[in-house]
């Protein structure tokens, strides 16, 4: 081997003395990786330096909001009216608001994306899932806004007709969008891995006379149980951090409430809401968006601390 | 037991053969694929089995018995069909498009078709489990492993599940080492225990048929010994039918030996006449290691 390189060298570099050709050509060969290294790592440490950024001017901003309202009382305050004369500034009405369709979405989006998720990896023909794919991924592909709209002029009446009184914004049919909306994320990862889990232990299980159903449910699932978490952590962040869907379809006022019936601002529906407002840039109400921004980030980052948890806690190893 | 060593070539004689198998050879004199009375009761009478997939035919035309209580071993070289063949017993070709029988396996004494179309394959499989190649337990714990096949079954009462995995575990030989740690997960357990387990998993259920698909080729030797030890100990309660592709092992743990080629059923006797006097040259020659 490397008698058949300094042979090389040799060819190329013409009447060369063999020892030092390869030297050299070592050299600038270890220069060239070290380049390379320096800019895979680069683009790899962009992402962290625009994590680490975000989270910075959150802080410096919110720093300054905090000057002016205190940290008690924007976490446990029930009341947000940042507009008012006598602004109050408690972000727990816009926590509620982001829980409760976060979780009417969830309540929509996991049982159904893992039923696809099943049907798909399990049971569907091949020809069914190639079908089924692709409008799947479309339904990713819609702009969150017409998800907004379909939610205020098609989800909502339908609601009312069922339930005579709900307002006409409301989170229950914002909530059950956005839990369509993000069916796809919840399904195509878990159908990701539960057809990772190897084929020996669907033989293992129908080897012992299980069926189809009781294979798909007592042998793949919990096989494949990190990637299924995982899917749901993802969806729990879009739920999270939707802002259309909420923005038009859950109405814009705070209200303190666990009711999905009712209308409320969720955090990042305040967040559009002040930000294509007239506020005068370094006031408290335009500064106010930035301790909501960080109160987000927060909260996706304690979901993906506990999905994380529940991945190592779960990990199976075939 | 196993640790015999198999000699190759006209020194065949030292092969060690079983000698209770020698013996009822020896009783039988003519132990014919199809004797009329079999002395030795058939538990499966294979008959022109044929298997296609796609344009392929995988087997051509196979006729043997299997006998109860015994161990039948099927060897040949790698592509004969051996492990097509065992996967016919427990319809396991059924979870792919595209495979079809032909041919019959009746089940003795009640003569039942295993291919018939009519027949369901979960049923098939209640009454004939099977060991893979790999160890694959079920990421369970190790209790859970083995009462997967009465859970299937739909056996609610905890009581009898508790006695049938304690039961089908020391059939096993591995209650003594995992009886303290039944809720632990399967995976932690090593390779060879993990291949007990799944032997106890099939056992649970009390099978009519265990077929082994080369149980041992992931294991190392110390495990195997206990494997085939095991395999021993269990042809006294049920029928088993082994793929190998190691013959000293066919040797060690048969009693009937059928030698496969290309799909064909070459020759199938006892397997001290396959190992001492084949009558066919090709089975010879691939039991001296001339080819294969």
């Amino acid at each position: 081997m490397a008698n058949a390189h300094g042979a090389g060298a040799i060819a190329t570099g013409g009447a060369a003395l063999a020892a030092p050709t390869r030297f050299a050509h070592r050299r600038s060969r270890h220069i060239k990786e070290r380049v390379i290294e320096a800019l895979l790592f680069l683009s790899a440490f962009s992402a962290v330096a625009t994590t680490v950024a975000i989270v910075a001017v959150l802080l410096y901003e919110s720093a300054a909001f905090f000057e002016h309202v205190s940290i008690v009382e924007f976490l446990t305050g029930t009341e947000w009216t940042p507009l008012f004369e006598n602004a109050k500034y408690g972000i727990l009405p816009l926590v509620a608001g982001t829980l409760v369709t976060a979780g009417v979405g969830l309540a929509v989006a996991v049982p159904l994306g893992l039923v696809t998720a099943i049907y798909l990896s399990e049971f569907a023909p091949h020809r069914v899932r190639e079908t089924v794919k692709p409008f799947l991924e479309l339904l990713e592909g819609v702009p969150t806004v017409v998800y907004g709209y379909f939610a205020l002029l098609f989800v909502t009446p339908l609601l009312q007709r069922l339930l005579p009184g709900l307002p006409g914004f409301n989170m229950l049919s914002a909530g059950i969008v956005i839990g369509v909306m993000i069916i796809p994320y919840v399904s195509s990862v878990s159908e990701d891995a539960m057809r990772a889990v190897p084929m020996s232990l669907r033989e293992g299980s129908y080897a012992m006379g299980a069926t189809r159903f009781q294979t798909a449910v007592r042998v793949v699932l919990p096989a494949a149980v990190s990637g299924v978490v995982a899917a749901f952590i993802l969806g729990i962040s879009r739920a999270v951090g939707e802002t259309m869907v909420v923005a038009i379809a859950a109405g814009q006022q705070p209200n303190f409430t666990l009711d999905p019936t009712e209308s409320a601002a969720t955090i990042t529906a305040y967040i559009v809401q002040v930000a294509l407002g007239d506020l005068p840039h370094a006031s408290i109400g335009y500064q106010s968006i930035f301790a909501a921004g960080l109160v987000l980030v927060a909260m996706t980052l304690a979901f993906n601390i506990i999905g994380h948890y529940l991945r190592r806690r779960f990990r199976e190893v075939y | 037991m196993s640790s015999v060593p198999f000699s190759i070539g006209p020194a065949a004689q030292a092969a060690p053969v079983r000698p209770p198998a020698a013996q009822e050879a020896e009783a039988v004199g003519r132990p014919a694929p199809r004797p009329a009375a079999p002395p030795v009761p058939v538990k499966a009478e294979v008959r022109e089995l044929e298997f296609h997939y796609g344009d392929f035919q995988g087997l051509k035309g196979l006729s043997m018995p299997v006998h109860e209580r015994r161990v039948t071993a099927l060897i040949g070289p790698s592509g004969c069909g051996k492990s097509t063949f065992l996967r016919c017993f427990n319809r396991m070709h059924d979870l792919y498009p595209g495979n079809r029988y032909r041919g019959e396996i009746r089940l003795l004494p009640d003569g039942t078709n295993l291919l018939a179309s009519a027949v369901d394959p979960i049923e098939v499989r209640m009454r004939i489990s099977m060991v893979f190649q790999k160890p694959n337990p079920f990421p369970k714990s190790i209790y859970e492993n083995v009462a997967y096949g009465l859970r299937v079954r739909g056996e609610g009462n905890r009581r009898a599940i508790d006695d049938k995995v304690e039961q089908a575990l020391r059939s096993a030989a591995l209650w003594d080492e995992v009886k303290d740690r039944l809720q632990d997960l399967a995976f932690n357990l090593s390779g060879g225990q993990q291949q007990r387990l799944c032997i106890a998993r099939a056992l649970a259920t009390d099978p009519e048929i265990m077929l082994f698909d080369e149980p041992t080729s992931a294991l190392d030797p110390i495990a195997t010994a206990s494997i085939e030890e095991l395999i021993a100990d269990l042809k006294d309660k049920l029928t088993i039918l082994i793929v190998t592709h190691n013959m000293q092992q066919a040797a060690r743990v048969s009693d009937y030996t059928a030698y496969m080629y290309l799909g064909e059923l070459v020759e199938f006797d006892t397997t001290e006449r396959i190992f001492m006097q084949p009558k066919r040259k090709e089975t010879e020659d691939y039991i001296t290691g001339r080819f294969g």
